[in-house]
């Protein structure tokens, strides 16, 4: 993979308000077929979308959460979560899901796929990318 | 690595979310709505003018004009950029950070 | 340089098309080569041939396919975005029993693929969108 390119998808929207959040959780579900280095962010108001619990059956909408847990299957097995992100909503790691992958190299162990972050280390993480996409 | 910002700073925490993330040396063009938080005297400008110590920032000159914002109105050492300027920006830097 | 953008806002309700129309325009007569712009979101209703905006404002659609037979340019649409959008070419048409298409000229319909690719294979992408 070494002509491989660095995806980001940084998502910084709330999940049910608008499409951005599960149209761009379609784009990097597809992505992920083409064997590229990928990881995502989830910044401000986007840390809302790894929130558990989520019931949209009274709203009348699709409840697209649980596609996130597919995401390890994908390879998709970094997810970035800034922690001010989460302290200014009153949010703790306790309130995402438990989003986890299965690691090949080491006899299948259950590994998480959400590391929480600080925002020095975002800023690291974001410029080590090549393409950088939000939702 | 260029960040580009297209809300206004006083409806959304795009420009906030931006600076707080990017790095020392980085390029930031605001375009869109975002030209407004290129104003002096506003509340946010302040947190533009500490910024400027450490990256560059452009405004998108036709997003000034079409907003009736010229430059005398901007915050001093914000750089005012055409197309043309946001094209080579887009060049120099060797990625792009779009803040939607 | 080659450049790739992504268009995600509709016409006419946000400001995205203009500007990635006018960075296209910018980048092209700078020499430099536009290898894809892909639509998103709704984004997709940029390539709608339909649209018939007053006399007196620019015709955003138009300028797309004028702009794509001018430069050659690849303008996808996404398909899944465009099925939800109500946008579709005569293959899609016929596939979901549909009594007429509205792809514009210039606008080809396709898989979120294109936008990875678009990725991979440009020096740059940018997007426009909300």
């Amino acid at each position: 993979m070494s002509n491989a390119k660095k995806f980001m998808y940084i998502n910084r929207h709330a999940p049910c308000g608008t499409v951005y959040a599960v149209e761009g959780l379609e784009v990097v579900l597809i992505g992920a077929a083409f064997e590229q280095d990928v990881c995502m962010a989830f910044v401000g108001d986007g840390v809302f979308q790894l929130k558990q619990d989520q019931d949209t059956a009274d709203t009348g909408m699709k409840n697209f959460s649980p596609a996130y847990r597919a995401l390890g299957d994908y390879e998709v097995n970094r997810l970035y979560v800034e922690r001010e992100s989460l302290e200014e909503r009153g949010l703790t790691e306790d309130d995402l899901m438990p989003l986890t992958w299965e690691d090949e190299d080491d006899d299948w162990a259950e590994k998480p796929s959400i590391h929480i972050v600080d925002r020095a280390q975002l800023s690291d993480l974001i410029e080590e990318q090549d393409i950088l996409l939000n939702f | 690595m260029l960040h580009t910002v297209n809300k206004s700073p006083f409806e959304s925490s795009s420009l906030k979310t931006c600076l707080s993330l990017a790095r020392s040396g980085s390029d930031v063009l605001l375009i869109e709505d975002g030209v407004y938080g290129a104003l002096a005297g506003s509340a946010h400008a302040s947190l533009v003018a500490e910024a400027l110590e450490a990256v560059r920032v452009y405004a998108l000159e036709p997003d000034l004009k079409a907003r009736g914002l010229s430059g005398d109105r901007l915050i001093p050492g914000i750089e005012v950029v055409g197309y043309d300027g946001f094209v080579d920006l887009a060049c120099t830097n060797d990625k792009i950070q779009n803040w939607l | 340089m080659k450049f790739s953008v992504m268009v995600n806002e509709g016409p006419y309700t946000h400001q995205a098309s203009d500007s990635a129309y006018q960075f296209i325009r910018a980048a092209l007569s700078a020499g430099h080569e536009i290898f894809r712009v892909f639509f998103y979101h709704d984004g997709v209703n940029n390539g709608t041939r339909l649209t018939t905006p007053p006399q007196d404002d620019r015709h955003i659609v138009n300028r797309w396919s004028e702009l794509a037979s001018e430069h050659d340019l690849d303008l996808v649409v996404c398909v899944a975005a465009a099925q939800r959008r109500g946008i579709v070419d005569p293959d899609e048409a016929k596939r979901n029993s549909k009594d007429g298409d509205n792809i514009a000229p210039g606008f080809r319909i396709s898989g979120l693929g294109q936008l990875i690719e678009a990725g991979i294979e440009s020096d740059r992408l940018l997007v426009f969108g909300d």
